[in-house]
């Protein structure tokens, strides 16, 4: 599947794969990747099994399902199957496992209506479809999700729709890396920071990276050239001691962000705080409804509560997330826990990190 | 006749006759059918090939093809892949009451063509009407016997070190079509099925290269399910080369779009051919000179390292797994 794209070029790649190498030469070094898509095109591109031994790149909480609280995950099975309840959901959603091995998937097949769609307009226009019944979209997503979906309660309110919800499972990225870095366990040297988040985002969120935590940080496209050069500005900062947080994907990002999807969102939410799976509460880390729109929320309309909910026996999630463990160092790891038969989310995703390494490295704990 | 299925239409009555006879005899017939006895009376000798397979794509309309042309080619395919000549066909149809007859019509009509094509005859049949709610649509099963014509026939087993892995043509374009068409996607340019039935390029390749060790078309899970089965089937790794894996740039940009691999979609034309290295060229020559084989390359080898797994040159040197597919693939999420 070759592509004449310059940030694939093989040549170009092997250049920087030497630089990596010259710069690390002596130390050892843990990067995170702190978005699912990094984990997955780090496998994909083959980077993974390029880097020099030396360097160490952990997968971060950067996958939206994988941090869904177990209690989240609670919170929709106990909806999916209630009369005149439709659960519009994103694929993704489907076999994560909830309490008592239940999922969505599960719950479908003993006649819970759940449709998969490919965007929240879809679960808008099944809403349209079904004035009778309610309509619950599994507003699950960071930073990049999240402005389409506060555009389709915006819209559902202009057409007067009452019958459209939302549960408002939506995650802030940098309340999330505040968290991280203040974990006295953490030990991740540097971030590639997630390309898609920051394009809504801009770079001003990630200032305390550096300047308070001394972390240097790269916002990071998704081709190889991206992703070596995102490794390669890290060990360069490290070496120099000079953390900084760099936009090396300014094709894409633009330093102030996209003010208008944030504008959309902070018309429709407000920061709340918010469960994370494995690390727990984090202070503004989540979105709750702004009072304009409180009749979108799925939670006060049902009646539906968080109920404290046990973590699920033997999972490390919570250490993988936060780049205490790498995944095949989960003891469950591909024994009791597969992409078959998943313990974690993390198993289940596609973006998530067990699953990438489940599904993408060679021979577990000996080709790194 | 009415302009929807009626329920007393599979019923074996009267009613049915006249949809036989008015829909199915009128695309399908051929002198075994016309005899409408109990069964068909047909004369092979010689090792058979038999396959089944039931058909229940949603769309059933999609460009490229329907689910009329796909019940032929499928089946045709599965027991072509065996090195056997596919001679006939039998199939079943389960309809939902209501179901538009125009449709019925389009749908037999170019199961009939693919048939004609695939030079098979469709010997018996069944109809069966059920209750609106009851079946999505319409649902089709295919039977197909062949006489094989390799010997050894190709199997999965047979894959050996030193193989070369062959692939017909680009990967992904069926899932991808019948995918977006079911989300009401459209791309920039359209993506079409591949649907066809490809036993006239297997027999070709199969009489001038009896050293064929394994032919198989990646349905359902695409390349990578199937490379893997035979991977585990022959006790062999397989190693591919990433760059030289064709998919078209349509594929490729849609399934980005999606986050999906088209290395997993689904394909209804395209086969997978494994020889030994030095028949690798003669095949391709083979493959190339049939409209479809024409962009047939040599994408991998078969190694003794590893067995049972399938791993990916990437275009930039390094090497990841290429697994089967859990469950199906999903749109990501962000
Ligand atoms: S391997 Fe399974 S059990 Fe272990 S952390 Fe990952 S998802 Fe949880």
């Amino acid at each position: 599947m070759t592509s004449s794209d310059p940030l694939r070029d093989p040549a170009r790649c092997k250049e920087l794969l030497v630089q990596i190498e010259e710069s690390v030469k002596g130390s050892s070094l843990r990067f995170m990747e702190v978005c699912g898509t990094h984990t997955v095109a780090l496998f994909r591109s083959g980077v993974h099994s390029l880097l020099p031994k030396s360097v160490v790149h952990l997968t971060g909480p950067g996958c939206p399902v994988c941090v869904t609280h177990e209690s989240e995950v609670a919170a929709y099975l106990e909806l999916a199957g209630r009369s005149g309840v439709i659960i519009a959901t994103f694929g993704d959603l489907m076999r994560v496992p909830g309490p008592g091995g239940a999922s969505l998937k599960k719950a479908h097949a003993e006649g819970a209506r759940v449709e998969v769609v490919y965007s929240p307009f879809d679960a808008l226009a099944i809403a349209r479809d079904n004035p009778g019944d309610k309509v619950v979209f599994l507003g699950i997503g960071f930073e990049t999700t999240t402005p389409t979906v506060a555009a389709t309660v915006r819209i559902a309110r202009q057409e007067g729709l009452s019958n459209f919800l939302v549960m408002p499972f939506h995650k802030l990225v940098p309340p999330a890396l505040d968290a991280l870095l203040s974990d006295p366990d953490m030990a991740v040297e540097g971030f590639m920071l997630p390309g898609h988040v920051s394009a809504i985002i801009g770079m001003e969120p990630y200032r305390p990276l550096a300047e308070r935590y001394h972390v240097p940080a790269v916002v990071a496209g998704f081709e190889p050239v991206d992703l070596l050069q995102a490794i390669l500005l890290m060990t360069e900062m490290k070496r120099q001691g000079k953390p900084k947080v760099i936009n090396n994907y300014k094709r894409v990002v633009a330093d102030e962000g996209n003010p208008k999807a944030r504008a959309i969102v902070a018309e429709v939410y407000k920061p709340v705080d918010a469960l994370w799976r494995g690390i727990g509460t984090i202070p503004g880390s989540g979105l709750g409804f702004t009072d304009a729109y409180r009749a979108f929320d799925a939670f006060e309309v049902l009646g539906v509560e968080l109920k404290a909910s046990k973590p699920l026996p033997g999972c490390r999630c919570g250490e993988v997330l936060k780049g205490i463990m790498r995944p095949d160092e989960c003891p469950l790891f591909g024994k009791a826990c597969t992409p078959a038969q998943p313990v974690g989310p993390c198993m289940v995703s596609t973006e998530g990190s067990c699953a990438a390494y489940f599904k993408y490295q060679l021979d577990l704990n000996t080709d790194r | 006749m009415s302009d929807k299925i009626l329920l007393d239409q599979g019923s074996g009555g009267l009613a049915s006759h006249r949809l036989v006879a008015d829909v199915f005899f009128k695309h399908l017939g051929n002198p075994i059918l016309n005899r409408m006895d109990d069964a068909a009376l047909i004369n092979v000798s010689g090792p058979l090939a038999v396959s089944t397979d039931s058909f229940t794509v949603d769309p059933i309309f999609f460009p490229g093809g329907d689910i009329g042309s796909l019940a032929v080619h499928g089946t045709v395919n599965d027991v072509a892949m065996l090195g056997a000549k596919p001679l006939y066909l039998t199939c079943g149809f389960i309809i939902e009451e209501g179901f538009a007859m125009a449709d019925l019509e389009r749908i037999v009509a170019s199961m009939g063509l693919a048939a004609k094509k695939a030079k098979v005859r469709i010997v018996a049949g069944d109809t069966k009407v059920v209750p609106r709610g009851t079946a999505d649509k319409i649902f089709i099963n295919t039977t197909g016997i062949g006489q094989v014509v390799a010997n050894p026939a190709p199997s999965g087993h047979r894959a050996r070190p030193g193989d070369a892995v062959i692939i017909s043509g680009t990967l992904g374009d069926h899932g991808l079509t019948v995918l977006s068409h079911r989300q009401g996607l459209s791309f920039e340019a359209p993506v079409q099925s591949d649907c066809a039935s490809l036993n006239h390029l297997t027999l070709k390749l199969i009489e001038a290269l009896p050293k064929v060790h394994v032919l198989r078309d990646p349905t359902r899970g695409g390349l990578a399910t199937s490379l893997n089965e035979i991977a585990q089937q022959s006790s062999v790794g397989i190693v591919l080369d990433e760059p030289a894996i064709p998919v078209s740039d349509v594929v490729r940009a849609g399934c980005e779009i999606l986050g999906l691999d088209p290395l997993y979609l689904a394909n209804e034309g395209k086969l997978i051919c494994v020889l030994p290295e030095k028949y690798a060229q003669q095949a391709l020559t083979i493959m190339r000179r049939d409209p479809l084989g024409r962009q047939a390359r040599v994408i991998g080898s078969v190694v003794a390292d590893r067995p049972g797994k399938v791993v990916l040159r990437t275009g930039m040197g390094g090497h990841r797994m290429l697994g089967m597919l859990e469950g199906e693939q999903l749109p990501r999420i962000c």
